[in-house]
């Protein structure tokens, strides 16, 4: 072990932790939005039912959400010093307008909202709400232009004279492609993450009650709350596959050995077909073990090329490929291995897309059995809903495990029609004064505190879905009410 | 425009570790203070609720002030944070457990639930308290660092009197400011025993900032920052008479000019160096060899421009929202949520 695997343990770790919560946090906090407006709109208590019981679970998340996320904010600095300083000139930019434009947002307005139901009028705190998701979008805009720029760099060039790259065109930065569409991917894919939850959740109460007692008051509020999440899955489901069928047209342009190494396709093939099964040595990235089972033919040329004949790359042509272009042996006179690991990036690319069809049965299945007005009394319902639950969760990590160890060996991606320059292997981009006990310590730290914290962070969401929607009741503030009234909220 | 750049950015950067220290200098101050002031459950409650709405929009000023060095100071960012490993990772994973504690302590109706989350918002107020002063100290008083802007010290040599005496200046103006704040936030006992605190700690505060001060003046400092040391001891003195006269409004600002003015001491020292290097003069980190680019650091000041009066006014705002003073009885009873036994869970869910 040296300090670069520590740190890349880590940096993954404490990522995809973080992006654990982050989904959740962008979708339910619009949802959440979107489920006081009605309440504001239509004044029905079953609405402020369930932006109480939805949001305090958005609470008990988002908590977490910003302890993870400083940590991220601090860690380039701490173990990737030297990719900081290669491109901080760039990079550093879309991270500080994040802070700036995005988490004041966020946190001042949650503060407000949270604590505000009895000190703001009602429309005044409804904004507030919609301001807190506001900047959970414009935080996730920011940080995935950072990340996109490492993906497929643009507005920079090379100075030779400070060894370090340097921005020529923020616009291009904040309107690269790549940015374009990972956005739209990722927000969607919150919005199936929080669909999933809101409709799981739903569906669970309302079984139960539906069980004991056919007319139990609150069963039209969990059907409601059931269908809305049904609709907003179907929604981001739809979002999500033609996001993601975009990305991967423009990934074969400007990754060509990620989308490769995705299809396990080691030879150059037209048509190329998907692969839906392998067998074989995956593991030890040896290109001749690989035998594909289960295939659907023209598959990947279509999803390269949109051309279901078109010819698409293999990873043997593109190692030569990259060799020729990046340089074949590094500092040390080793060769330089270009493909990543085909292990990780082909099962991460099929579970991404294929955890998904939960969130779709479920969807599927609630619309079917709330027609026309019925609820789901279904026992098996409670237990697809509960299985549901975390799978788009583990979808989206997987989709982030595959779009960053899919980039590897580079910390900065090449852009194939761009500066040949810029660009970053990982193993250059760590720090070169950090000890290895010093990653050693950071990262056996933050694991363990993850953990636990992690377990609080689950029992309690557990505790308080199992709780139900509260009753609950509004007095709007008033001028003259008594200094010694209780807060509406307090820790 | 022919403005310089890094020059207006090494001034920015020092007014956001200002609103951070201000801001969130209270904070921690409340945090650490829980116990003292607060007594029983409520008392406890009163406290944290004070800061409540607001600690989380306090500490972003820590995030946007990190963001700010990345992008403006690039090598600054990478030398500091690589360099000071060890105390940041301490004060990372305070704010992480803090954020945690502050928001689950009352989730759950339970007191052995609630006195733990109590400690950990307590430890984790002294600890960033006390190291923010060490690192900040070290900064001034420079380290070693080689002709690649790589720090080649150990966390050792980071523990240093002058530093162990920045740390303490940090955690009793922090004391001293939270205190104040509590007094000016709370009604009834908790107040009382806030303004009681804040008597006590303004001339403990005076007279360990003075001597930091003055140290820093003596030993790494320039002459016009002599000004900057009368101002913060303007601001201590302030803080204490008007402590004394029950002023608890001027003696907040007393003592919010003195953490700004210890900053600007900070900075004002650095200038023209960002990271001394104690190998080699030649090797520090200046405001010049260690910024971005001009493009970047225009289209960073544009940025500035736009936001920080927009993030200003509605963070004042909130402070707005919520000013009146917290007593007891403004707390509410616990939720009455508890976690279930083994036994009854399965009841419970199955019935
Ligand atoms: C697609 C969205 C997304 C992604 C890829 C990331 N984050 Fe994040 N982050 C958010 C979306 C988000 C959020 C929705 O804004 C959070 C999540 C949960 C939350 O509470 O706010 C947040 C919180 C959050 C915070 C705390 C903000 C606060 O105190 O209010 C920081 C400092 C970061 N993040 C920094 C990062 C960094 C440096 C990342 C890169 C490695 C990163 N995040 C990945
Ligand atoms: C939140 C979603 C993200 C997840 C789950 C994620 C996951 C990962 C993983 C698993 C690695 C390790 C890859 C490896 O070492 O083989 C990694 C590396 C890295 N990622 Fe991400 N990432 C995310 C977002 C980002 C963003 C938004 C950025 C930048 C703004 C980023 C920057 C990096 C860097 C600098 C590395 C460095 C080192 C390395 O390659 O190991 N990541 N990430
Ligand atoms: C038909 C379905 C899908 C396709 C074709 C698809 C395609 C892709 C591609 C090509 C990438 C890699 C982009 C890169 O390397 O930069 C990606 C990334 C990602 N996918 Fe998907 N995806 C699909 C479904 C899903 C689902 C269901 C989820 C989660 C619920 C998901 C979550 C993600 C995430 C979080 C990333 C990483 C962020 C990014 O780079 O955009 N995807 N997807």
């Amino acid at each position: 072990m040296e300090v670069l695997d520590l740190a890349r343990w880590q940096f993954g770790i404490t990522t995809v932790y973080h992006f654990i919560l982050v989904p959740l946090t962008i979708g339910l906090s619009t949802l959440v939005a979107i489920m006081q407006t009605a309440w504001v709109r239509t004044g029905n208590d079953k609405y402020l039912r369930l932006t109480k019981f939805y949001g305090k679970l958005l609470l008990i998340n988002f908590a977490l959400g910003i302890a993870t996320g400083i940590v991220q904010e601090f860690q380039f600095g701490m173990n990737w010093s030297e990719y900081s300083r290669f491109v901080g000139d760039i990079f550093g930019a879309p991270l500080a307008i994040e802070a700036l434009a995005a988490f004041f947002l966020e946190s001042v307005f949650l503060g407000l909202w949270i604590f505000g139901w009895d000190r703001l009028p009602q429309k005044v705190h409804l904004a507030t709400v919609w301001a807190f998701a506001a900047g959970s979008l414009l935080s996730a805009y920011f940080i995935i232009a950072a990340n996109s720029w490492m993906q497929h760099p643009v507005g920079a060039e090379f100075n030779p004279e400070t060894g370090r790259a340097e921005m020529t065109d923020f616009w291009a930065v904040l309107t690269n492609n790549t940015t374009l569409v990972a956005f739209p991917h990722v927000i969607a894919t919150a919005f199936l993450v929080a669909g999933t939850f809101v409709a799981g959740i739903a569906v669970y109460w309302m079984v139960r009650h539906a069980r004991q007692d056919k007319a139990h008051p609150d069963l039209p509020m969990y059907r409601t709350a059931a269908r809305f999440g049904a609709s907003v899955m179907l929604l981001a489901g739809i979002a999500v596959i033609v996001t993601g069928d975009i990305q991967a047209k423009l990934m074969f342009q400007q990754q060509p050995i990620k989308m490769a190494a995705a299809e396990g396709l080691m030879d150059t093939a037209q048509p190329a077909p998907f692969s839906l099964l392998t067998i074989g040595n995956l593991a030890g990235n040896d290109p001749e073990s690989v035998h594909h089972v289960l295939e659907i033919p023209g598959l990947t040329s279509y999803l390269a090329t949109g051309d279901w004949n078109g010819e698409v790359l293999g990873i043997n042509d593109l190692q030569e490929i990259y060799s020729e272009r990046y340089g074949a042996v590094d500092e040390n006179g080793e060769e330089i291995e270009y493909r990543p690991n085909l292990l990780v990036t082909y099962w991460s690319f099929r579970l991404m897309i294929g955890l998904a069809a939960f969130s779709a049965a479920l969807c599927v299945a609630i619309y079917w059995f709330t027609r026309r007005g019925r609820v789901i009394d279904q026992p098996w319902m409670r237990k697809l809903a509960l299985i549901s639950l975390p799978m788009p969760f583990l979808a989206a990590s997987f989709g982030w495990i595959f779009t960053e160890m899919g980039r590897q060996p580079f910390v900065v991606a090449p852009n194939p029609t761009g500066s040949d320059q810029v660009m970053l292997m990982t193993m250059l981009g760590v720090s070169s004064s950090t000890s290895i006990g010093e990653v050693a310590l950071s990262l056996s730290a933050f694991t363990v505190v993850y953990a636990i914290l992690g377990v609080f962070w689950f029992r309690l969401i557990q505790r308080y879905a199992v709780e139900g929607a509260p009753l609950a009741h509004y007095e709007p503030p008033s001028d003259d009410d008594s200094a010694d009234k209780p807060m509406s909220f307090a820790y | 425009m022919d403005l310089d750049l890094p020059l207006v950015w090494f001034v920015l950067i020092a007014i956001l570790w200002t609103g951070y220290l201000v801001l969130e200098g209270f904070d921690f101050g409340v945090g650490m203070l829980l116990e003292k002031v607060g007594k029983g459950d409520r008392g406890r409650r009163v406290a944290l609720n004070s800061i409540g709405p607001v600690w989380d929009g306090n500490e972003v000023w820590l995030l946007t002030a990190g963001g700010a060095t990345f992008a403006a100071f690039p090598h600054w960012y990478a030398t500091l944070f690589s360099g000071f490993y060890v105390p940041l990772l301490l004060i990372l994973l305070s704010l992480i457990v803090r954020a945690v504690a502050i928001e689950y302590r009352g989730k759950i109706n339970d007191d052995a639930w609630r006195r733990r989350w109590d400690w950990v918002i307590m430890g984790s107020a002294w600890a960033p308290s006390i190291l923010w002063g060490v690192a900040f100290a070290n900064i001034v008083r420079g380290v070693p660092i080689d002709e690649t802007m790589t720090y080649t010290g150990g966390v050792l040599n980071l523990l240093n009197p002058y530093a162990l005496l920045g740390g303490a200046t940090t955690l009793v103006l922090f004391l001293s400011h939270g205190a104040i704040f509590l007094s000016l936030k709370t009604h009834g006992a908790v107040r009382e025993r806030s303004e009681a605190v804040a008597r006590t700690m303004a001339p403990i505060a005076l007279v360990v900032t003075a001597i930091f001060a003055i140290w820093t003046q003596v030993a790494y400092s320039v002459t016009w920052t002599w000004a900057v040391v009368a101002v913060a001891a303007a601001g201590l003195v302030v803080a204490l008479v008007a402590g004394r006269a029950g002023r608890f409004g001027w003696a907040f600002v007393g003592n919010a000019v003195a953490i700004a003015f210890a900053v600007v001491l900070i900075f004002g020292s650095l200038y023209p160096d960002v990271m001394p290097s104690s190998t080699d003069p030649a090797y520090s980190l200046t405001v010049e060899n260690a910024s971005s680019t001009d493009y970047t650091l225009t289209v960073m000041t544009w940025v500035a421009v736009i936001f920080t009066p927009i993030v200003l006014l509605y963070q004042g705002w909130t402070y707005w929202v919520f000013r009146r003073r917290l007593s007891e009885d403004n707390i509410p009873e616990h939720s009455s949520l508890t976690f279930l036994p083994k036994k009854d869970k399965k009841t419970k869910v199955e019935k």
